[in-house]
């Protein structure tokens, strides 16, 4: 323990950077964890250097090469306009990477404060909040994003609107659940003896320490946001064309999957790979996390 | 019976050694590690928490877990050594003769199963008994662990026993098979002194009964002194001092041992006559040893030899053993007081002083749901009945009680978490039956409390001087440039220092959680300290600190302090006034000295009566209390006691309310049987006065 008592003696002067070095080398410590971390980072590399990699514009349409396969001009192929597969794929990273985080973070936001609400007070307040919030998770997640776009219509803001929507319920949950177990710890009762504000204890006292599981359940949640915007960009609920949207690109080159499957193969490939990525990654930083506790 | 001869002990360990893989290499958690324990006999291990006592156990049943082994030495059970034989191997030398008994019984009892099924399991696996003969054995197997209603008991499930009856049922489950070496681990430290006491009569009468070898293990020296014949101490993962449980006690030769038994309170002493003496520093982690003798950083007598020559455990006269080199001198030097430790002899409280905290017939209720469906009927748990105590400024007052007497609840009423039924309550002339977020901010800084877990009191989140400094900010006792030296300053009262403020809790021991605790409390000069059993979760050696700089920091602040308590010689020391609650009421109150002689309050005898002592020649008048503590949803009418009171007089105690007896000096007794009665009743404990040791 006295090695381990420099190590955090060490690690409390110089904190910021010590402790991301720590999380780097939990992270690294897994191999689930690197896999996941490498998928997620090469889709952010390519949603940054977008405009430099893309080899054409992402609307741009050759009426020459419709529904291609592959080949020296088109690497991916072409879609049914003729527009590049491959630079539509690297636009639409840039779609979904901020979209996806976007959302996740409104209802990570909205769900936090639900959850604390209804965990810290408990009673009428926890009943009535988790109440509604229960009636909203009754209902099958495709038919509510369908009743919500159809309501607000399409359009980006209203997507992240859905998403948002959708996913505060289970945040919610979590952190109430978590809020229930940290409540009764004695700081909290210290905090109340010294009459703090009530949205101090919640905000300071409280979440901090249930940032762990959050922060893993929150990228879990990114992962299921992108199958979300997939999937409203298949069912046409998505972004307005011609805004590159993998979802969407599915949808469109489904029709002509006879004539051109890679149309079909490539953004799925691409949604996949990122979900998975996240997937992986949230899944070994949770295991790594606890292993040592 | 046993076919080996007699004179071969049941369990010979010889030099046993035991490590731990870790990701940063082997951790030796046990070095060299020598005892026998023969047919009969109880034999103790002693020993703070972490010096490798438990791991001795785990080892001699095999359950180190995937990264512990045995490194070196033998474990000769019965003459057949258990070390590097196959597991199947083990079980078959071993087979059905080593049980072990846990702290925690429910853990070791299947909930989903009846208490008969799972006792009878065992037999007829092990014995191959038809399950009729199997269900009378444990019948009468429950007889003999006195449980009552043993007919009915095995049809119950483990949760509706109490912890006691619990213990019981394991205790007779491990006794079944007839074990030769009985292992228990701590098997009384969940309970509470009155079932603690009647469980250790339980263990004391089963070693005469069965001739059972026993090897017991605990942290509570007056545990030991009850129920073994020989006790080992242990210390950083070796054994430091071996000795008959008389010589022990009366003779510690090692520095270590001595400075245990001066640690702890002995009962009767108080603040006013003695002081305690912590053992300065901490347990070396075992990956970090000292080279020399490992006690050697914490030694009072530590001399350069010390430093650099490791002790052996050598034989100081017939069966007394120690791991110190200068024994024999230590012996013979006439052990001096620390000059700056005298300093803490507290002052008689002034008696004159104005009360600061003054409770009126306080009640507090619970609704608890009612148990029938579609039910109007209200049940209400009554925590708190009729209860009325006041502290003057500057005045200690303990509350002591076993757990569900409602002792927290009342402290929690008092602090404003939960909302009184009835009664009055002012503190400094103001009042405050409301919930602490309806009163004035100058109200709440006067009032700070000290919690029980070290591990949940801090907020992990936040580092050490942040978490001290929050109520000055708040409190603005301070203006706020001079937050962070009014930090440190008290982080040097707290005897910790500078090097802490930035320190986070993860990184603090238990002692200096709870020393951090105390400093957010009294930061912003509280008038009145509510303490939460603060020291029951610390190691004694310790404890003592922490309850020293208690004393010397109402002496600096003269602040008032409640101190809530199920240690009676810690509560006897600590405090000027008593209160001894039972299901919801105060039974007795008066001075401390008051408390602990007679007349006694019948429940106070048998509490008295109970409390372990360190000293194995004391001598304590037998009262035991019969069955459990009465629900508080349903208590009994008229005195509460009444159900388990030895003395009970007769009708009267089940129809009234005991009247409060008046034995002058404030000392007064809720009972009724009259005063001359209870006045005539002998001291509980008497401890032979030639003990004047250390």
């Amino acid at each position: 323990m006295t090695a381990s008592g420099k190590a955090l003696e060490q690690a409390s002067r110089n904190r910021p950077l010590a402790r991301l070095r720590d999380t780097f080398s939990m992270i690294v410590s897994s191999r689930i964890a690197t896999i996941g971390l490498l998928l997620v980072l090469f889709w952010i590399v390519v949603a940054i250097l977008a405009p430099v990699i893309a080899p054409y514009s992402s609307s741009a349409q050759d009426g020459q090469a419709v529904n291609k396969a592959p080949s020296a001009a088109h690497l991916l192929g072409t879609d049914h306009l003729g527009r590049d597969i491959l630079s539509r794929l690297i636009y639409g990273s840039r779609t979904i990477l901020t979209l996806a985080p976007l959302s996740v973070l409104a209802a990570v936001i909205l769900g936090t404060f639900l959850g604390l609400l209804g965990g810290y007070y408990g009673g009428l307040i926890d009943e009535v909040v988790m109440r509604i919030l229960d009636a909203i998770m009754a209902f099958p997640t495709i038919l509510l994003y369908l009743i919500i776009i159809s309501a607000i219509g399409a359009s980006a803001v209203n997507v992240v609107i859905a998403i948002t929507f959708v996913g505060a319920p289970g945040i919610a949950r979590l952190v109430r659940s978590l809020t229930l177990d940290i409540r009764v710890r004695d700081y909290i009762a210290a905090a109340q003896l010294r009459g703090e504000n009530p949205l101090y204890v919640m905000f300071a006292e409280i979440l901090p320490n249930a940032r762990g599981p959050l922060i893993i359940d929150s990228m879990l949640r990114v992962g299921y946001a992108v199958f979300a915007i997939g999937t409203l960009g298949f069912l046409g609920l998505g972004l307005p064309p011609p805004t590159p949207d993998w979802g969407g690109m599915i949808a469109n080159a489904r029709k002509f999957i006879w004539v051109n499957p890679w149309g079909v193969l490539w953004p799925t490939l691409a949604i996949a790979s990122l979900v998975v990525g996240l997937n992986l990654f949230a899944d070994g930083l949770r295991e790594e996390s606890t292993r040592y506790q | 019976m046993d076919a080996h001869k007699p004179q071969t002990p049941v369990l010979d360990i010889q030099g046993l050694a035991i490590s731990y893989e870790t990701r940063r290499g082997d951790v030796p958690a046990v070095r060299d590690v020598s005892f026998q324990i023969k047919r009969g006999e109880a034999f103790s291990i002693v020993g703070e928490s972490g010096c490798g006592k438990s791991t001795v156990a785990f080892g001699i049943v095999n359950f180190l877990g995937r990264n512990g082994r045995i490194v070196d030495g033998r474990i000769l059970f019965q003459g057949q050594d258990l070390v590097g034989q196959s597991p199947e191997e083990l079980r078959r030398i071993r087979g059905d003769r080593i049980a072990m008994v846990y702290q925690d019984p429910m853990a070791a009892l299947n909930p989903s199963m009846r208490i008969g099924d799972q006792m009878a399991e065992v037999l007829i696996v092990h014995r191959h008994m038809k399950p009729r003969e199997a269900e009378d054995a444990c019948v009468e197997m429950l007889k003999r662990v006195h449980m009552p209603d043993p007919a009915n008991v095995v049809r119950r499930y483990p949760h509706q026993l109490s912890g006691g009856q619990q213990q019981r049922v394991v205790i007779g489950m491990a006794l079944l098979n007839d074990p030769a070496l009985l292992i228990m681990d701590e098997p009384t430290t969940a309970l509470d002194v009155t079932v603690e006491a009647a469980v250790l009569d339980l263990v004391r009468e089963l070693q005469h009964e069965f001739q059972t070898a026993i090897m017991y293990i605990s942290h509570n020296l007056g545990v030991v002194a009850r129920v073994s014949h020989r006790v080992a101490v242990m210390y950083a993962g070796e054994i430091v001092e071996r000795a008959s449980v008389q010589d022990l006690f009366a003779r510690p030769q090692h520095p270590y041992t001595q400075g245990l038994l001066r640690c702890v309170p002995r009962l009767g002493s108080d603040k006013r006559d003695s002081v305690l003496y912590p053992i300065r520093g901490r347990v070396p982690s075992p990956s970090a040893l000292p080279p020399g003798c490992i006690f050697e950083p914490r030694c009072e007598y530590a001399r350069e030899d010390c430093r650099l020559r490791k002790p052996e455990l050598r034989q100081l006269y017939a069966d007394h053993l120690a791991r110190c080199h200068f024994a024999e001198e230590i012996r013979e030097t006439v052990w001096q007081q620390p000059e700056d430790l005298l300093a803490h002899i507290a002052m008689p409280p002034d008696n004159t002083a104005e009360p600061i905290l003054r409770v009126q017939n306080a009640k507090t209720y619970y609704q608890a749901p009612s148990r029938k469906l579609f039910s109007r009927e209200k049940l209400l748990v009554k925590a708190v009945d009729d209860v009325s105590i006041e502290i003057k400024k500057g005045h200690t007052l303990g509350i002591v009680g076993e757990s569900g007497c409602g002792k927290s609840t009342l402290v929690k009423t008092i602090v404003g978490m939960e909302r009184p039924t009835g009664g009055e309550f002012e503190f400094m002339g103001v009042d405050i039956s409301g919930p602490v977020s309806t009163r004035k901010l100058d109200t709440i800084r006067e009032m700070q409390m000290v919690f029980q877990n070290p591990d949940s009191t801090l907020n992990p989140s936040f580092s050490v001087g942040y978490q001290i400094g929050r109520p000055l900010r708040r409190f603005k006792t301070v203006p706020a440039n001079q937050v962070r030296d009014e930090v440190v300053r008290l982080l040097d009262m707290m005897k910790l220092g500078e090097r802490y403020y930035d320190r986070y809790p993860r990184q603090l021991s238990g002692g200096e959680k709870q020393r951090v605790g105390i400093a957010r409390a009294i930061a912003a000069r509280p008038g009145l300290v509510l303490c939460d059993e603060p020291v029951s979760a610390l190691d004694v050696s310790v404890q003592a600190a922490v309850l020293n700089l208690l004393l010397e920091i109402q002496k600096e602040l003269g602040a008032t302090l409640a101190f809530i308590a199920h240690d009676l010689s810690v509560v006897r020391f600590f405090c000027d006034r008593i209160a001894v609650m039972y299901l919801g009421k105060v039974v007795e109150i008066g001075p401390s000295e008051a408390i602990y002689g007679p007349p006694y309050h019948p429940y106070t005898e048998a509490l008295l009566s109970a409390v372990p002592i360190p000293d194995p020649r004391a001598e304590q008048k037998h009262v035991r209390l019969l069955g459990a503590v009465p629900s508080a949803l349903n208590p009994p009418s008229g005195c509460r006691f009444h159900t388990r009171c030895p003395r009970k007089v007769g009708d009267i105690c089940e129809r009234e309310e005991p009247p409060w007896l008046d034995n002058g000096n404030g000392h007064r007794i809720a009972c009724h049987i009259p005063l001359e009665e209870l006045r005539s009743m002998e001291a509980v404990i008497t401890v032979p006065s030639a003990s004047t040791r250390a």
